[in-house]
């Protein structure tokens, strides 16, 4: 098992390279010269390029690229126009405010979405299974601020029972900053209201968040439980004699989860690109915000930053994937 | 009494082309200890005798529209699934055809017969040799103690560790050892082995048809084996039953049945078994096929094909007759079928 996860830790590094030559790419293949920008229109060709020795554009590609790279290994990611501080203080703040939200959403999804799915397999074509496909069907075309304000309306402006928007009340004092996570902050200072406020705060965004995955892990669960009940073992299980309820949810269970896994992966890495129309509507400060921000002032180096992060915590969450599938499977785990 | 004792069981199937009758009046009694061969041609419902055995063909599509099987004097088709979950494993063990698809693929070996070892002494601790109040995890350990040693009876070397192992780490033969193993941890009292070797290497097989009878001789076991091999029959059963489009046309002590083969169908398939000249699995003499069991014709289901059938054939189903002790034939022209 460690020489499997060690062997997927090293074939990161040939990834993270990768995505980082993308980002210097796309910000190298711009259009315009930001040299000459920078220098004004009426520098003289000397000062341009006195100007470009100055940035280190007039180096080769490769030079350049490497100085950009251990760059960002030092933690060197640039400086926000607009927010007037480093890139990775930035990220610091918003990129836990996004990764709460999300796994919350992730959580939901797939803490609901398994059994919705393992029970509308085992009750196929009775109504448990109506009810769970026509729940994802409505889950999947609603747009997902739709949804967001509907929640609002309803559980904070209605019942009251929930805040409408905001990470946390404005007019409290949250937990000491340490890992951003403001639940894991307020567990860490061993608070117990805070870590209440923090919960109550994100019911809704991630509710809404997680609606798409929901729909889409329950159809996944279902078509997968429904295959898993056909194979051959199942049949010599129950001549076993092994009863019913064990045999759905441990032996069935355990080999349908390893084909939702992949979803799994895949719909965290759209949920933190998508996070954007989820964030608007709750107020939610983090990376969806933050960037929209800085591409409409075309603020570049957060872009970059926000990208790269992204594409770093994609590709750790499918490395967490990749090894919870090992473990769900072990042919995979063997190979 | 017989352990098993099937009557005049009747199953029709529901598909998409109509509904088949694919038990035609099954006629079966196995007396313990009996070692039973059931032969017939691929799809002339041989595994679907087994499986309503232990009920487990799905309904729909399947009904039964008549008959009995009674094991051990209980009349399974009107038990409930809560009594038939206590038989399986337990009183009935099953062995099936392909052991590479029949182990679940994502748990260790050991955690299925540990599971099936405590379900199995749910009905009956002694089977674990702890009293009825034992601890949880002392039953835990017995049932784990108890899975090595059936892997260890069924001649898997370093039972202890390979324990541990999945599914994949062991070859289709060890696969089929160890779901003997787990068939047979509850103690059943009858076996029933659907083709338990046609899946398997010709060489892996007769190693495993040998594991099979030693260990039903060790513990006396009553044994329904399924197979189209006449050859398994010959080495390993007391008893044949000879299976064709739903019926059991023939039934008997191997010996008499081979010995004297009365059925116009059993004399083919005999007459059938590979030899050196002959070309494999082809029916000598025989010109047809099996008829449609969608509004199958009504008569012997053997009369389309038969060289000695005569108008009162289709008749009504020919009733089994006695011709020796134990020598049952279903068909009405015995004299002239005869050479
Ligand atoms: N699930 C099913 N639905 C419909 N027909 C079936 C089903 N299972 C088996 N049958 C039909 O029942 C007949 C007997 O099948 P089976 O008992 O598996 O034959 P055998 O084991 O002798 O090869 C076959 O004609 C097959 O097509
Ligand atoms: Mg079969």
């Amino acid at each position: 098992m460690l020489r499997f996860i060690l062997r997927r830790l090293v074939l990161l590094v040939p990834v993270l390279v990768g995505l980082s030559l993308l980002v210097f790419a796309i910000s190298h293949l711009l259009p315009g010269d930001p040299v000459a920008l920078a220098a004004g229109p009426q520098a003289t060709r000397e000062e341009i390029a006195a100007l470009a020795r100055e940035f280190g554009t007039d180096r080769s590609l490769p030079v350049q690229y490497w100085s950009y790279a251990s760059g960002l290994l030092r933690g060197e990611w640039g400086r926000s126009v607009l927010t007037r501080r480093p890139v990775w203080e930035d990220l610091r703040i918003y990129l836990p405010a996004t990764l709460e939200l999300v796994v919350a959403a992730m959580a939901m999804a797939v803490l609901l979405g398994i059994p919705a799915g393992l029970l509308s397999a085992i009750y196929v074509n009775r109504w448990p299974d109506y009810l769970s496909r026509l729940a994802s069907l409505g889950a999947i075309s609603m747009p997902r601020f739709f949804l967001g304000l509907l929640l609002q309306i309803g559980f904070a402006m209605e019942l009251g029972w929930l805040p409408l928007d905001g990470r946390y009340p404005l007019i409290e004092e949250p937990p000491r900053f340490v890992t951003g996570f403001l639940t894991i902050d307020a567990m860490l200072a061993l608070n117990g209201q805070a870590l209440m406020l923090a919960l109550l705060h994100l019911c809704l965004p991630a509710f809404a968040m997680s609606l798409s995955p929901l729909a889409t892990i329950t159809r996944m669960m279902r078509a997968a439980t429904i295959e898993v009940l056909q194979q051959d073992y199942v049949l010599t299980e129950r001549a076993l004699g092994l009863p019913r309820r064990l045999i759905l949810f441990k032996y069935v269970a355990r080999n349908a989860m390893s084909s939702s896994l992949t979803v799994i992966g895949l719909y965290f890495g759209w949920l933190l690109g998508g996070s954007v129309l989820v964030e608007t509507v709750f107020d939610w400060p983090g990376v969806g915000l933050y960037a929209t921000k800085a591409i409409v002032t075309q603020d570049f180096m957060p872009v970059m930053g926000v990208t790269l992060a992204i594409g770093v915590v994609f590709v750790l969450v499918n490395l967490l994937i990749d090894i919870l599938y090992g473990l769900l499977n072990p042919k995979v785990r063997l190979q | 009494m017989a352990l098993l004792e099937i009557e005049n069981l009747h199953l029709a199937m529901r598909s998409f082309e109509g509904e088949a009758h694919v038990l035609n009046g099954i006629d079966l009694a196995l007396e313990q200890g009996e070692i039973w061969g059931l032969v017939g041609e691929t799809g002339c419902g041989k595994s679907l005798t087994g499986l309503s055995i232990s009920r487990l063909v799905a309904s729909p599509p399947a009904r039964y529209t008549a008959g009995a099987i009674r094991f051990a004097g209980q009349d399974l088709l009107r038990a409930d699934e809560a009594a038939m979950q206590r038989l399986r494993g337990r009183r009935i063990g099953m062995i099936f055809q392909d052991p590479t698809t029949n182990l679940n693929p994502v748990f260790r070996i050991g955690e299925q017969m540990i599971d099936v070892a405590l379900h199995a002494a749910g009905t009956d601790p002694s089977i674990l040799g702890l009293q009825a109040d034992a601890s949880r995890s002392a039953r835990r350990k017995a049932a784990r103690a108890l899975a090595i040693h059936m892997l260890d009876r069924v001649g898997i070397a370093r039972a202890s560790e390979r324990i541990d192992d999945y599914p994949h780490q062991f070859s289709g033969g060890m696969r089929q050892r160890v779901l003997i193993a787990m068939a047979l941890i509850g103690r059943p009292d009858l076996l029933i082995a659907d083709e338990p070797t046609t899946a398997l290497d010709v060489s892996v097989q007769a190693q495993i048809l040998r594991l099979l009878h030693d260990l039903v001789l060790a513990d006396g076991l009553t044994v329904l084996m399924i197979t189209h091999n006449l050859g398994v029959v010959a080495q390993l059963c007391t008893h044949v039953a000879v299976m064709y489009a739903g019926n059991i046309v023939e039934s008997g002590t191997t010996r008499a049945v081979f010995k004297r083969p009365a059925h116009p169908y059993t004399r083919a398939l005999i007459a059938a078994v590979p030899t050196a000249r002959s070309v494999r699995g082809r029916l000598q003499g025989l010109a047809g096929s099996v008829p449609s069991l969608i509004d199958a014709p009504p008569g012997c289901r053997f009369a389309s094909r038969c060289a000695a059938a005569q108008a009162d054939c289709t008749a009504g189903t020919p009733p089994a007759r006695e011709i020796g002790p134990g020598h049952r034939v279903a068909c009405l022209h015995l004299a002239e079928a005869a050479p």
